[in-house]
């Protein structure tokens, strides 16, 4: 090795040149915690646009091709006299699912926490590649402006589904879509450079930033899940990337990848996109398992059970997402013998998922459990967690798969999993690191209600849909009325739709409390949760450099209730013998 | 309150990492994603040439392989002088980093432009990505695999030699020394790279 | 609004169906452990003056149960799944054919094509029908299935069927009804704008009807005659115009 130690990337610690300009401290900002906090404004707008997408769809599924209110806004292109026209709900069933995933969720994960919280958890100053950092962002925003300038072209914005499946997506005749389909596909081009920028970034800074003492296994497992996820993102993204732009050539170009009609094929973008895709379903729930076992064992006052056991879980669930993408591919015409073989694969990746819900509950055997915001939500997450991961089980079950495949009894699954399981894992996320980013706590009443009430309508709107999927109705269909045998479905729908309004209306508490508490919320200590984090050893929020100068590491991240002790935390950084409310070390240099 | 005076607050004390400085571990931890890129345009290609056998033409019926050949000796070429212009700065060489450098990119330049008569030549035989023109061929497969590999790597050959304009500018400037040395070691680890991925290219679709 | 599986009418629909109840029993089972066992630690160890969590760190012993009984469960299933998978589609464990149909998919209808008198297709005699899937009771039917265009998913609740219709793609399904009746025939991979009302009509005849109809290359009604050929035909071509109009 050629290293030399004059080569490191200078290190600013507070105090160091913090830009005094509103455009660099705010807007073109270097600051992992100002990116951070940029991703979430971006991703929370996101995940409203998703969320009224949703609501566009539920109506015309409850009230098949009745007018809807509110409706009449929208453009003659997407609906007549308030009716939701099939053009527009194919492009929002398509939107809606792409929105999600790559706009709201995956940004609210990584972007979001990873851009804040690794840094402060493993005690580095900023990111290795600040800059890159800041670059990451403004890629992600015009991609996002791209994908929501696609409703607005003619022919309407995509509409062969989020997974776009050739050739019905890259036939524009097929699908009366051409401008569309290619502005979906040039930003989520764009969006994965701005991801590989991140993900570049969170693991050269895991791997060379830790502050002295924090072994790997001292890693908090929320940057531990940030980590792998990374990796995940690292070697997907480029796979899909790949395939969109073979499929934006044969959209503009006029080449066969996946055009049958010209000898290509189309079961080639299917196992492309799902080897991207299924890393990108662990991209979308490890993040939330990590900010979940920070959660729970702040909340139970309890060393997380079975640590390194986690570690492993995560890691194994890292390497097994791999070798399971086929089982989205069952029914698709793919070899018989291979779909035994992704079976077994997928049904083996339910173990880590089993072990982490296990190792949760004896987390809070035997704690002294602290039932605020964030840790309702996470307890929700493994409750919800494991009625997602229990009806992965029967779709992962090939001859069952055959009938509820592309059924509603899927919608239920990922459902589950990605709002039951991610979701909930954000609010609790966001209620708990509120504080450390805004300096103020959210109301803690606002939050509770909003637990209750998403709990319960989240519930009404998808436990139902297992039961819709079992009587056979399909995914992606505008009427159901259309088929008699879904007729006696219509009340269920109905009912669907009512608790999914609501559903959606409960979130505008959140938004509430979110933006209020910005202003009037209570002012908050640097350690509010008494977590034990390096993040809790520094001001809310942090000074720009985070510590005051580098700190030293101790123990684990996990140390509660120790016997012996007075206080029941003891935080990274504090000394054998000191007490735990030690305050943070004042500036040396 | 004092308890971390007795732990250094050096900020530039050595972190627990890889003993790899961060912009070469970032630039390795990138190639791993290029890896994954220029897999799934390779994996199109042989899955597709599995599928269909008879839209690809045998090796030398439509591509030129002598040229090609000699291109790809051109490249190997420019790998020499990069790890020759990285070995004179580590000897602090001012003047063998900056001949060096130029070099690369010169013959950098040269892959590329070779690789552009290449194209013109064989769209001027009919050959090229869209269906319509060759159709009548039968192998609009063959040509849209061909172009969309070697055409991405072309790109990133171009960036490559952009970079190394760069780092030559820099070196001018006398940024570089035999202490500090980063931007030509990290510029040198994608130019390999781009470098064996071509050779990969080379074999699975001019050879074989 | 309960809904369940709609009635099962071929062969292998029971053994989908059992499997499907077979998980359900052992994700019940589970989903109530779990469930109960954090609704149990919610109630007994939430916080009270005083109270102080046990210092735990983990236990090896715990994480190995839960490690094995968890694989040994999947496992299970797996293996309980491979043989009625293999049945299902496997092609060399297909039962052989009593008659062959040819079921081309494309936006948005369903052209199925009948052997004809010679019960052989690929010959002259064969006819096709637009959304109209007429089977025998009883016998063994494979279905070559393809697509025109984009992909399409043929999907019979009732029998428990559903493959994916490729372009470029000659997918092979097979099933034996057990009941005569009328059935659903449905779209289930997203194939456009008139995706939701690419349907047909399964007619599930006795055998000798069938086959006076198949010789007689359709020409004759059904003595069972539940859909007669107009209808569909019509309905097809009012739903294309209703399209055209907006």
């Amino acid at each position: 090795m050629q290293s030399t130690a004059t080569m490191d990337a200078p290190l600013h610690w507070a105090g160091h040149g913090e830009p005094q300009s509103f455009m660099r401290r705010y807007i073109f900002s270097t600051d992992h915690k100002i990116i951070g906090i940029q991703f979430l404004f971006m991703s929370l707008l996101f995940l409203l646009v998703g969320g009224i997408l949703a609501g566009i769809m539920r109506w015309q599924l409850g009230y098949p091709s009745q007018p809807m209110p509110g409706a009449g806004v929208l453009p003659e292109t997407m609906a007549v006299d308030g009716i939701i026209l099939p053009e527009f709900y194919n492009s929002a069933v398509t939107m809606h699912g792409t929105i999600m995933v790559f706009f709201a969720i995956m940004p609210l994960l990584v972007g979001v926490f990873a851009n804040y919280l690794i840094p402060l958890q493993i005690g580095a100053p900023d990111m290795a590649f600040p800059k890159l950092n800041m670059m990451s962002f403004w890629t992600a925003a015009p991609a996002g402006l791209i994908m929501l300038a696609g409703f607005f072209v003619p022919g309407g914005h995509a509409a062969a589904g989020w997974t776009s499946y050739p050739p019905l997506s890259a036939t524009p005749e097929y699908s009366g879509v051409a401008l569309g389909q290619q502005l979906w596909l040039i930003s989520l081009i764009i969006l994965g450079f701005s991801s590989l920028m991140g993900a570049v970034n969170y693991i050269t800074t895991i791997i060379n930033m830790r502050a002295p003492g924090m072994t790997w296994f001292r890693m908090p497992l929320a940057t531990w899940a940030l980590f792998i996820t990374a990796i995940l993102v690292l070697l997907a993204i480029p796979i899909l990337t790949g395939a969109l732009i073979m499929l934006l050539f044969d959209q503009t170009i006029g080449t066969s990848f996946f055009r049958a009609d010209q000898g290509g094929s189309p079961l080639l973008w299917q196992h492309l996109f799902w080897f991207f895709g299924h890393p990108e379903v662990y991209i979308l729930i490890l993040p939330a398992m990590g900010f979940v076992s920070e959660i729970i064992a702040a909340g139970s006052r309890k060393p997380v059970f079975g640590y390194h056991a986690m570690v492993i879980a995560i890691a194994g669930i890292g390497f097994l997402g791999w070798i399971v993408w086929g089982h989205h591919m069952f029914q698709s015409g793919m070899n018989p013998t291979l779909g035994m073989t992704f079976m077994a694969t997928t049904m083996v990746i339910a173990v880590p998922s089993a072990i982490k819900v296990f190792n949760w509950l004896a987390t809070m055997w035997r704690g002294d459990l602290h039932f605020h915001v964030p840790m309702l939500n996470a307890i929700a997450f493994v409750a919800m967690f494991v009625i997602g991961g229990l009806s992965g089980v029967f779709v992962a079950s090939t001859p069952v798969d055959i009938y509820l495949h592309d059924t509603y009894f899927v919608v239920a699954h990922i459902h589950y999993v990605l709002f039951g399981g991610s979701l909930f894992a954000l609010f609790g996320a966001i209620t708990f690191w509120y504080p450390k980013m805004f300096g103020r706590m959210m109301s803690e009443a606002l939050g509770k209600v909003h637990f209750w009430l998403t709990l319960l309508f989240f519930n009404l709107t998808f436990f139902p849909m297992h039961q819709v999927g079992i009587g056979g109705m399909m995914r992606r269909i505008y009427d159901p009325t259309q088929y008699e045998f879904l007729a006696p479905m219509a009340p269920t729908n109905r009912f669907i739709t009512i608790a999914a309004f609501l559903l959606i209306s409960t979130q505008l508490i959140f938004a509430f409390n979110f933006i209020w508490s910005m202003f009037r919320g209570k002012q908050a200590e640097p350690n509010p949760w008494r977590a034990n984090s390096l993040e809790w050893s520094v001001p809310s929020p942090p000074p720009h450099g985070n510590f005051p100068a580098m700190p030293q590491v101790y123990r684990g991240p996990y140390e509660y209730s120790m016997p012996g002790e007075r206080e029941d935390y003891m935080p990274q950084h504090v000394p054998a013998g000191m007490p735990a409310s030690s305050p943070t070390p004042v500036h040396a240099g | 309150m004092d308890h971390t005076a007795s732990v250094a607050l050096d900020p530039r004390r050595p972190m627990p990492g890889m003993g790899v400085y961060n912009m070469k571990l970032g630039m390795w931890v990138f190639l791993l994603s290029e890896i994954m890129f220029f897999t799934s345009l390779i994996g199109a290609y042989i899955i597709l040439r599995f599928a269909h056998p008879d839209a690809f033409a045998e090796p030398g019926e439509v591509l030129n392989v002598p040229l090609t050949a000699l291109n790809t000796f051109i490249l190997i070429c420019s790998s020499v002088t990069m790890v020759k212009a990285f070995a004179a700065i580590q000897q602090g060489d001012q003047a063998g980093l900056k001949r060096w450098l130029i070099a690369t990119a010169t013959i950098g330049a040269l892959f590329v432009g070779v690789q552009a008569y290449e194209y013109i030549q064989l769209a001027g035989h009919g050959f090229v990505p869209a269906v319509d023109a060759y159709a009548a061929e039968g192998r609009p497969l063959y040509g849209a695999t061909f172009y969309t590999m070697t055409g991405f790597h072309g790109a990133h050959v171009t960036i490559g030699v952009l970079c190394l304009l760069f780092v030559t500018w820099r070196a001018f400037r006398g940024k570089y020394t035999a202490q500090s040395y980063g931007g030509v070691e990290i510029v040198g680890l994608y130019w390999h790279f781009v470098d064996l991925v071509w050779i990969i290219l080379f074999t699975i679709v001019y050879l074989i | 609004m309960t809904h369940w599986f709609p009635i099962s009418i071929s062969t292998y629909g029971g053994d989908i169906d059992r499997l499907f109840y077979v998980i359900l029993v052992i994700t019940g089972l589970i989903f109530v452990i779990v469930q109960g066992a954090l609704i149990y630690m919610v109630l007994r160890y939430r916080h009270r003056e005083g109270r102080k969590a046990y210092y735990i760190h983990g236990n090896t012993r715990a994480e190995i149960i839960w490690t094995a009984i968890p694989f040994v469960i999947v496992v299970f299933i797996a293996a309980a799944s491979m043989g009625t998978w293999r049945d299902l589609r496997d092609t060399s464990r297909f039962p052989a054919p009593d008659v062959e149909i040819e079921v081309t998919a494309k936006q948005f209808e369903w052209n199925v094509t009948y052997p004809g008198a010679d019960n052989r297709l690929g010959t002259e005699d064969d006819f096709t029908r637009r959304n109209q899937l007429h089977l025998p009771v009883g016998r063994v039917v494979h279905v070559h299935l393809g697509a025109e265009d984009v992909i399409h998913s043929f999907f019979l609740p009732e029998f428990r069927v559903k493959q994916d219709a490729v372009p470029g793609m000659r997918i092979p399904v097979w099933f034996e009804a057990t009941q005569t009746g009328t059935y659903t025939l449905g779209c289930a991979e997203l194939c456009g704008l008139g995706h939701y009302r690419m349907r047909g009509t399964v007619t599930v005849h006795e055998g000798a009807a069938f086959d006076a109809w198949s010789a007689a290359r359709g020409a004759v009604a059904f003595d069972d005659e539940t859909d007669p050929e107009g209808r569909m035909a019509t309905a097809g071509a009012s739903a294309r115009s209703a399209h055209s109009g907006h």
